[in-house]
C-alpha cells in the first residue's frame, strides 16, 4: 500500500494521508510537537519535546494505530573532532588531527538545537505510513522516557542507545550493555571517542595493490 | 608430608566442594545453564543464559555481543561504495539482501532512480538471495530436531542457487554487485536458461522437504503449538518476515512498499498462516521459497533490454538529508537510516535489521518451555549473529 | 560347545568361550560400524564416507582405533574419578552379558540357560547405572542433564521389551533361548511345515514393539534425547575423550547388534534356515553343520535388522521428552499387554 494514489505529481504536491496524520499529531500535542518536516508521498518526520517522547508513542499506538515498532536510536551531531571523519584521503598522517576547519554543527530533518538527538521510527500496517519521532537532548541531561510500556521490543534499543551514546531511559526495566563487555569505559557511538581501529593502524588510503609479503623489494611487485 | 600427598589431599578437598556445589545447585530454585557461545544449536556465536527448573526454562536471557564489529561506527568513515562492500557481511547468507536498502536510501536522497533493467537484475538478485537463505534454513530445521539427512540434501540443491549468484556477480556469498544507481554489470550470457534450470532443483528441494520433515509426525508434534505468538505482541516487539506473517499478519514490504525494485511487475503472493507456532513459521518459510522461484521464473522471462546504470557521477556525493527504505529481506524488514551531510561518506547509518527484533522477543517467549522447545523455537525464529549483533 | 570333548578342562574353556564371546560382540560391532555409520548414511545423505583407510575405507574403525587409543586421557577437573573411569566398562559389562546367552547353533552356544531370556531382560538393564554414572561423574550441567534423561528414558522403555518378548514365550512355552528357535523350527503354520513358525508371523505386534523399545534402550533417534547431538552436545558422553569415548562408542553399536541378534532368535527363528531348504539339502535340523552356518545365518539376520534400526535414526527427527514417556506408557504398554492376552487367549484355544 504505496502513497503514491494520494499524491499529485505536479507541483503542488499533496500527501493526504500524512498531512492528516500529521494535522492529528499537532492538534494532539500542540507545543510538544516542535518542528516536523514532510517529504510527499516518502516519508514524515516530526520533532517533539523530550516530555512528550513517551506520550507521542503512546498517542500514535492508541489512536493510530501505529502498532509496529521499527526501531529507536540517536544521533550525535557534532562533526567528528578526529578530521574530516577520518577518510582516507584526508587522514593519512596520524600525528595531525590538526585538520579541522571548524565546521559547524548542522542537524538534519525537523531541525534540531543539540548534540544529541534521540530518534525512534513506528509503523503503521493498515495504512502502510511510517513515522520517525526525533527529541532534542539537553547536554547536561540525556534522559528519555522509554517506550517500553507500549512497545516492548524498544527494551534492546533503548539498551543499545545507553551503552553506545549514554542516553538514560527513564522507567527502563534494567538497562544495562547489550553488546560491550561490562567494564567498557565509555561510550563509542559518540563522535568524540575515536574509532580505535584507526588509531592503532593508520589508515593506508587508496591502495591499488598490496605487495606480497615475501618479495624482498616492495617496488617490483606491484 | 610428601608432595603426592599434599596434592591427593587438595584433590579430595576439591571433589568434596565440587561436590558440595553442584548438590545445592540442584537442590536450590533452578539450574543455571549457558546454552552458548560455542554450541551446535545456536547459529553462530550466541549465549543463552537460561535458568531452569527440572527441563523447564524458568527464565532466559541472549546475550550478545561476541560478534558486535561495530558496523555502525565503520560506516561514518566509508565513502558510499565503500559501505555497500561493508554490509554485505552484515547477514552473510542473503548478502545481496543487505545491500539493496543501503542503496535504494542513498538513491531516494539523490533522487536517482535506476534503469528498468537494473532493477529487474536487482531483484532477480535478491528473491535468489532469499532462496539460497531459506533453503539453509529448511535443512537446518532439520538438524536442530535430531533428522540429519535433509541438510545435506538443502546443501546440495542450494548450490544451484549460488553457483548463479557466483556466476553472475562473481561471489557466491558476498557479491557486492549493487551499485548506486544500477548495477556493476550486466548478465553473462546463458544465465537465464541455467538460472532456470537451477529453479526446478529447488522446488524439487522444497517438495522433497515438504515430504521428508513436514510430513513426519514427530516433526508436527515437535513443532505444533510450540513457541506460539500472537499477532500483537509479534507487532509491539518488531517481529518481522515470516515470524510475523505466520501469524496471519499479513504484511510483505515486496508488496505494500515497493521502490526501486521490481516486485510489482510480476503475479505472486504474500503467504500466511494464522497459528504463529513454530510450525507455521516453517511453513510459511517454505512457502515462501516456492514463491520466490515462480517470482524469478517471471522475472527472467520479461527482463527488458536496456542500460544498467543510471547517470551517476564517478565521485559520489549524496546531497544533504536523511531518507529510511525497508525492504523485504530474508530474514524480515532491513533497513538503513542514512544522515547524509552531503560529504563523501555518510554521516551517520542506523542498521535496522531484522533479526535484532526478532530475537527480542525470545526472552518473552522461552519462558516457561521445555530445554527442547527452546532449540526448536530458536530454529524456528530463526536468526543470523551477524545480523543481531551487527 | 564345538570343541568340548577334546578339551574337556574347564579353565581352557572358560578362556575360549570369553575370546569367543569378545568376538561376538566386537566383530558385528565392528561390521554394522562400518557398513551402516560409514557407509549407508553417507550415501543416503549422497555423500561417499571414509574412502581413505583401506579399500572403501573398510579400515576406517581400525584407524579411529589408533587414533583414540594415542589421545590424552583427560578428566574433568571436579570429576569423580573413580566412577568417570568405571562408567564405560559398567555399560560394556550389559553388553557382554547379554551376548552370552544368544545361541549361534544347535551346539555353539555359551550357555543353555532354561531362563534365558529372564536373564537377558535382566542384564540389559545394568547399562542404565552406566549412563547415569558417567552422567553424574562428569561434573558437568550438559552431562548431568543427558543422564538423567536417559535414566527416564531406559526405565520407561523397559517395560514395552519385556511385554513384547512375554507374547513370544507364551507361544513358545519356554525361556530357554534354544528351545524357542527349536519352537520356531518345529512350529507349522496352519499344518503347513515347509517354513516352520518363525514368531514374527504370529507375534507381528509385538515384534514392531520389540524393536521400537530397542530403539529406545540404544537412545537412537528418534529416541535420543540423552545425546541430543543438537542441544548437549553429547549428552552423557560429553565429557569422554579418547579411549573411554570410544568404548560408549562401540558399546552402542555392540549392544545393537546383539539386539538385533537378540530380536533374530525370538523372532526371526533364530540360527535355523527355513526347514524345506535343509531338507532339499539333506540336512538333519539339528546337525553339526549348523554350528557353522547358523552363526552365518545370525550375522544375515542381525545385518538385516540393524539395517531398519539405522535407517530410522538417520531419517526421523527426535521426541521432546515428554513425547517419549507418554508414547512409552500410553501407546506401547497398552498395547503391548493386549498382544499378551490374545495370545494367552489363542494358544489355550489352539
Amino acid at each position: 500500500m504505496t502513497d503514491t494514489a494520494d499524491t499529485e505529481t505536479a507541483e503542488g504536491v499533496v500527501d493526504e494521508a500524512r498531512s492528516a496524520l500529521l494535522e492529528a499529531l499537532v492538534a494532539e500535542l500542540g507545543d510538544s510537537l516542535v518542528e516536523h518536516h514532510l517529504v510527499p508521498g516518502v516519508d514524515l518526520w516530526v520533532r517533539v519535546k523530550v516530555e512528550a517522547f513517551g506520550d507521542t508513542a503512546e498517542y500514535l499506538h492508541e489512536r493510530q494505530r501505529f502498532r509496529y515498532f521499527d526501531f529507536i536510536s540517536a544521533i550525535d551531531w557534532l562533526p567528528s573532532p578526529f578530521g574530516r571523519s577520518l577518510d582516507a584521503h584526508v587522514d593519512n598522517s596520524i600525528g595531525e588531527v590538526a585538520d579541522k576547519e571548524a565546521v559547524e554543527m548542522t542537524t538534519g530533518y525537523a531541525g534540531g538545537d543539540t548534540r544529541f538527538q534521540v530518534f525512534g521510527r513506528l509503523h503503521n500496517l493498515t495504512t502502510g505510513l511510517g513515522i520517525t519521532i526525533k527529541a532534542d537532548l539537553p547536554d547536561d541531561a540525556l534522559v528519555v522516557p522509554t517506550w517500553t510500556h507500549r512497545y516492548p521490543g524498544a527494551e534492546w534499543h533503548e539498551r543499545e542507545a545507553w551503552e553506545m551514546f549514554g542516553i538514560t531511559f527513564t522507567d527502563h526495566p534494567g538497562l544495562r550493555p547489550l553488546y560491550l563487555p561490562g567494564d567498557f569505559e565509555g561510550h563509542p557511538m559518540r563522535k568524540d571517542f575515536p574509532l580505535l581501529a584507526r588509531l592503532v593502524k593508520p589508515w593506508p588510503g587508496i591502495v591499488d595493490v598490496e605487495p606480497m609479503p615475501s618479495t624482498e623489494n616492495p617496488e617490483d611487485a606491484s | 608430608m610428601t608432595a603426592v600427598s599434599d596434592r591427593r589431599q587438595l584433590a579430595y578437598v576439591a571433589a568434596q566442594a565440587a561436590d558440595a556445589r553442584v548438590n545445592i545447585e540442584l537442590e536450590a530454585e533452578g539450574m543455571t545453564l549457558n546454552i552458548g557461545p560455542q554450541h551446535p544449536a545456536t547459529h553462530g556465536t550466541l549465549r543463552i543464559v537460561a535458568r531452569l527448573d527440572g527441563e523447564q526454562v524458568v527464565e532466559a536471557e541472549p546475550i550478545m555481543g561476541y560478534m558486535h564489529r561495530g558496523y555502525e561506527k565503520l560506516t561514518e568513515v566509508r565513502t558510499y561504495p565503500q559501505v555497500t562492500t561493508l554490509v554485505n557481511r552484515i547477514d552473510w547468507l542473503g548478502s545481496f539482501c543487505n545491500e539493496v536498502p543501503f542503496i535504494l536510501a542513498a538513491e531516494q536522497l539523490m533522487e536517482i532512480e535506476a534503469p528498468p533493467r537494473a532493477q529487474h537484475i536487482r531483484t532477480i538478485l535478491f528473491e535468489l538471495g532469499r532462496m539460497a537463505h531459506l533453503t539453509l534454513f529448511l535443512g537446518d530445521l532439520g538438524v536442530q530436531l535430531g533428522a540429519v539427512t535433509p541438510v545435506f540434501y538443502a546443501f546440495r540443491d542450494r548450490e544451484h542457487v549460488l553457483n548463479q549468484i557466483e556466476s553472475a556477480t562473481g561471489g557466491r556469498f558476498h557479491p557486492n554487485f549493487d551499485r548506486i544507481g544500477g548495477v556493476k554489470d550486466d548478465l553473462p550470457a546463458g544465465w537465464i536458461a541455467e538460472t532456470k534450470q537451477s529453479l526446478t532443483k529447488v522446488t524439487d528441494f522444497c517438495d522433497l522437504i515438504e515430504d521428508l520433515l513436514f510430513g513426519n509426525e514427530i516433526f508436527a508434534a515437535r513443532t505444533r503449538g510450540v513457541g506460539v505468538i500472537p499477532a500483537d505482541v509479534g507487532l509491539s516487539y518488531g517481529l518481522s518476515g515470516a515470524n510475523i506473517r505466520a501469524s496471519g499478519v499479513d504484511w510483505d514490504l515486496r508488496r505494500d512498499a515497493p521502490c526501486g525494485m521490481a516486485w510489482d511487475k510480476v503475479d505472486w503472493q504474500v503467504w500466511t498462516h494464522p497459528d504463529g507456532d513454530a510450525y507455521a513459521r516453517s511453513w510459511v518459510r517454505l512457502q515462501e521459497v516456492r514463491e520466490s522461484a515462480k517470482i524469478v521464473e517471471q522475472l527472467l522471462d520479461t527482463i527488458p533490454a536496456g542500460p544498467i546504470m543510471a547517470k551517476v557521477p564517478r565521485i559520489i556525493k549524496v546531497p544533504e538529508g536523511e531518507a529510511y527504505v525497508p525492504t523485504e529481506n530474508p530474514l524480515g524488514e532491513m533497513g538503513y537510516y542514512v544522515v547524509s551531510k552531503g560529504g563523501l561518506e555518510p554521516f551517520r547509518v542506523k542498521i535496522r535489521s531484522a533479526s535484532f527484533n526478532n530475537m527480542s522477543i525470545a526472552p518473552w517467549l522461552l519462558k516457561g518451555t521445555y530445554v527442547p522447545d527452546v532449540i526448536t523455537i530458536l530454529a524456528s525464529l530463526y536468526f543470523i549473529l551477524g545480523d543481531i549483533d551487527r | 560347545m564345538l570343541f568340548a570333548s577334546i578339551l574337556d578342562a574347564w579353565w581352557l574353556q572358560t578362556i575360549a568361550k570369553s575370546g569367543a564371546v569378545l568376538a561376538v560382540v566386537l566383530l558385528p560391532a565392528g561390521l554394522t560400524v562400518y557398513l551402516y555409520l560409514f557407509k549407508m548414511v553417507s550415501f543416503m545423505q549422497s555423500r561417499l564416507g571414509p574412502m581413505e583407510a583401506g579399500p572403501y575405507g573398510s579400515l576406517q574403525l581400525l584407524a579411529e582405533l589408533g587414533k583414540s587409543l594415542q589421545k590424552e586421557d583427560i578428566f574433568p577437573a571436579r570429576a569423580d574419578r573413580n566412577v568417570f573411569a568405571m562408567a564405560p566398562y559398567v555399560v560394556l559389562t550389559s553388553t557382554f552379558l547379554l551376548a552370552v546367552v544368544v545361541p549361534f547353533g544347535p551346539n555353539a552356544l555359551f550357555t543353555d540357560l532354561d531362563t534365558g531370556v529372564f536373564l537377558a531382560l535382566a542384564v540389559s538393564s545394568i547399562s542404565v547405572i552406566g549412563i547415569l554414572m558417567a552422567g553424574w561423574a562428569s561434573a558437568s550441567k550438559y552431562s548431568l542433564l543427558g543422564g538423567l534423561r536417559a535414566a527416564g528414558q531406559l526405565i520407561a522403555y523397559e517395560l514395552p521389551m519385556v511385554l513384547a518378548v512375554v507374547g513370544v514365550v507364551i507361544q513358545a512355552g519356554t525361556l530357554n533361548l534354544q528351545q524357542i528357535v527349536y519352537a520356531q523350527i518345529n512350529g507349522e503354520i496352519f499344518g503347513w511345515g515347509a517354513l516352520g513358525l518363525p514368531f514374527i508371523l504370529t507375534q507381528f505386534v509385538g515384534f514392531l514393539i520389540f524393536m521400537i523399545a530397542v530403539q529406545a534402550e540404544l537412545t537412537q533417534v528418534p529416541f535420543d534425547m540423552p545425546i541430543a547431538e543438537s542441544e548437549l552436545v553429547s549428552g552423557y558422553m560429553t565429557e569422554y575423550s579418547g579411549m573411554r569415548f570410544l568404548m560408549f562408542f562401540i558399546g552402542e553399536f555392540a549392544t545393537a547388534a546383539i539386539f538385533a541378534f537378540l530380536a533374530s532368535v525370538l523372532f526371526l527363528g533364530g540360527w535355523s534356515i527355513p526347514p524345506f531348504i535343509t531338507e532339499l539339502v539333506g540336512l538333519e535340523v539339528d546337525s553339526a553343520w549348523f554350528n557353522v552356518i547358523g552363526p552365518l545365518v545370525m550375522v544375515t539376520k542381525m545385518l538385516a535388522l540393524t539395517f531398519v534400526i539405522y535407517w530410522v535414526r538417520f531419517t526421523y527427527p527426535r521426541f521432546r521428552e515428554d513425547q517419549l514417556q507418554k508414547f512409552a506408557w500410553k501407546v506401547l504398554i497398552p498395547i503391548a499387554l493386549v498382544n499378551i492376552t490374545i495370545t494367552g487367549i489363542l494358544k489355550v484355544a489352539f
